[in-house]
């Protein structure tokens, strides 16, 4: 194991600065900073008040994560950083560092994108991932469903939401509700007492003609809409709304079409492997659910624990271990953060 | 088309006139470092990164008892790339003063005020660097690297474009010590406080942008903050061995508090 090389990575494309550092595929450090309280009140993530804390957690979170590694900068070989997507400002912040940090400690520089790296972070959990597999990414700021061919070199997307993430969606209905931010984890506890059956909230882009159009393609916009029109009818007529019941039924058509599109994606391109990441893969119903319906077809479910399921700096450390191994070569010193970085580029 | 790795070229060839009674006396040939982390007698290299104004600048100087020397230099004017340009810089200041980063011994940052995008590029980098270096680093008001070079008897107001038609800046005193500011406002607001503290002349990008509303004859140089006026400003803290500073930004203006929405939706 010592001879594999030591990897580091740093993560700041949204509300998170993510130190991490592995060997291989075995996680030594995972330290995160989070301004998520900071952006509370605003119900979203406020790019400038983001960049702003990475500025100050940068360095703190990096000597955490050498504590708990045991090592120095002067002993890892190589630096991965998320080069997008993102919030640019927030990217920028992370890819500056570690330039600065390649620089100072003469060593290569990898800009990685996010969305690869959420697929990556399952190999710490569950050793090398199976190729061909198919991904289903859902966060706050994303929700995409991914062939993944190879890992090191190339992401296909097969779909993504047209209109607002599932995290997003679980934002603004916990909202509605009066649940605090974010959303995820205050829906998820409050459905566990409700009725996934109570309401028959609509499932996006799932009728047939949809599906010859957006067969992968996720929406939640309309979804949100009639949860609102839903709970406003409610409260016009001066009735309670059932908090957990509109949860457990909003989250169970969120989970439903995520999972009925995922595992359609897996069983018509004949794959055997699906990885969940982001965020919302921490959310419980989602997880029973996929392992649910995918053990029907013979489909293996992968879903790395909920701390490496959102952002964090082992995500990028593990796809940066992945590439160095695959003999990918570095990035150059120049590399832009891209805040709309492609899926089809895995590395800069 | 921005230039790239422009060499300072007018700046290049200065050094400090020597100043024998400020520090230490003389030399001795050889002999153990100087206990404390000063740097006493030695001549040290540091680093000194910009990234307040569209200039994205990065030199390296020479600071000894005697004064300090620009070793190399590298300035581009673009500011949209200062996170692309910045590190190259450094790295070419460093292979063509022939020195490694292990070399250095502190690094200066200029803290801005400056948009705040792009001034964080020279901040982080320069605490990154700091941190796997285990050096110190220090910060400069980016103004005071424009308005302290500039200063020749009278009063000099330093400006710099802070967007959103308004200015950064600061009032600097005949011998270049910073009297007001630094503030953000209207160029015609920053006009009244000047023409209050008796300015005379204004320098800076901000000032050439603006000079119609400012009134004031404009200085051509420095235009943006001058890497060895950033460093003479350090200079003091360098030989005394002062401790690391956090680079913290003079960003003086609150955050937009609006909420970014779908902000990683970015595929089809
Ligand atoms: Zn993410």
């Amino acid at each position: 194991m010592a001879d594999q090389p030591l990897i580091l990575g740093i993560e700041t494309s949204c509300d998170e600065t993510g130190v991490g550092i592995v060997r291989g595929h075995t996680l030594l450090a995972d330290a995160l900073a989070s301004s998520v309280e900071q952006h509370a009140r605003f119900g979203g993530v406020v790019p400038e008040v983001a960049s702003r804390a990475h500025l100050e957690a940068i360095v703190p979170t990096m000597d955490r994560a050498l504590k708990e590694a045991g090592v120095t900068l002067a002993d890892i070989d190589a630096i991965a950083v998320t080069a997008g997507p993102g919030l640019a400002g927030a990217l920028l912040v992370g890819v500056a560092a570690a330039k600065g940090y390649a620089v100072a400690a003469e060593k290569p520089v990898y800009g990685v994108n996010h969305l690869a790296a959420h697929v990556a972070v399952d190999t710490l959990e569950h050793g090398p991932l199976p190729e061909p597999a198919v991904a289903l990414l859902v966060s706050g700021g994303h929700s995409s469903l991914l062939m993944v061919d190879d890992l090191a070199n190339g992401v296909t997307p097969l779909g993504a939401t047209i209109d607002d993430a599932a995290g997003e969606a679980f934002d603004k209905v916990a909202r509605l509700l009066g649940l605090p931010f974010p959303g995820g984890p205050y829906i998820d506890r409050e459905a566990r007492s409700g009725d996934a059956a109570a309401i028959a909230f609509p499932r996006g882009l799932t009728a047939p003609k949809d599906l010859a159009t957006h067969r992968y393609d996720f929406s939640f916009s309309g979804l949100k809409t009639a949860v609102a029109r839903w709970v406003e009818a409610r409260q016009r007529s001066g009735e309670p709304v059932p908090v957990a019941d509109v949860a457990a039924s909003f989250q169970e058509a969120v989970c439903d079409v995520l999972v009925r599109k995922a595992i359609d994606a897996c069983r018509s391109n004949g794959v055997e492997t699906l990885v969940i990441g982001g965020g919302v893969a921490a959310n419980s119903r989602l997880r029973v659910m996929a392992e649910d319906r995918a053990a029907r077809h013979g489909i293996r479910v992968r879903v790395p624990r909920p701390k490496l399921c959102t952002d964090n700096g082992a995500m990028v450390a593990a796809l940066g271990s992945h590439l160095v191994a695959s003999g990918v070569a570095p990035s150059r010193l120049d590399l832009p953060a891209d805040s709309a970085m492609p899926l089809t580029q895995v590395s800069v | 088309m921005p230039q790239r790795y422009q060499p300072l070229s007018d700046i290049a060839a200065r050094t400090t006139p020597s100043r024998p009674h400020r520090v230490r006396p003389p030399p001795r040939p050889a002999g153990p470092r100087p206990s404390g982390g000063r740097i006493g007698l030695l001549t040290v290299l540091v680093l000194v990164v910009d990234s307040s104004t569209p200039a994205v600048t990065a030199a390296l100087v020479e600071v000894s008892a005697e004064g300090v020397a620009l070793r190399a230099g590298r300035c581009t004017v673009d500011a949209r790339a200062h996170g692309e340009l910045l590190a190259p810089q450094v790295d070419a200041v460093l292979a063509e003063a022939g020195a490694r980063p292990a070399d250095l011994a502190a690094i200066v940052a200029g803290l801005g005020p400056g948009p705040f995008t792009g001034l964080r590029v020279g901040l982080v980098t320069a605490a990154a660097m700091g941190q796997v270096l285990d050096i110190p680093t220090y910060g400069v008001c980016s103004l005071d690297a424009i308005g302290y070079p500039a200063a020749a008897g009278e009063p000099v107001l330093a400006a710099s474009d802070a967007r959103r038609r308004e200015l950064y800046w600061a009032v600097y005193d005949g011998a270049g010590e910073r009297i007001a500011g630094p503030n953000v406002d209207l160029p015609a607001e920053a006009a009244v406080r000047a023409r209050d503290l008796g300015v005379t002349v204004a320098v800076g990008d901000g000032a050439h942008r603006y000079a119609d509303t400012l009134g004031l004859p404009v200085r051509v140089e420095p235009r943006y903050p001058d890497p060895y006026a950033l460093a003479r400003l350090a200079a003091g803290r360098i030989r005394s061995g002062a401790p690391s500073e956090q680079l913290t930004p003079l960003y003086l203006r609150r955050p937009d508090a609006v909420a970014a929405t779908g902000h990683k939706s970015v595929l089809p």
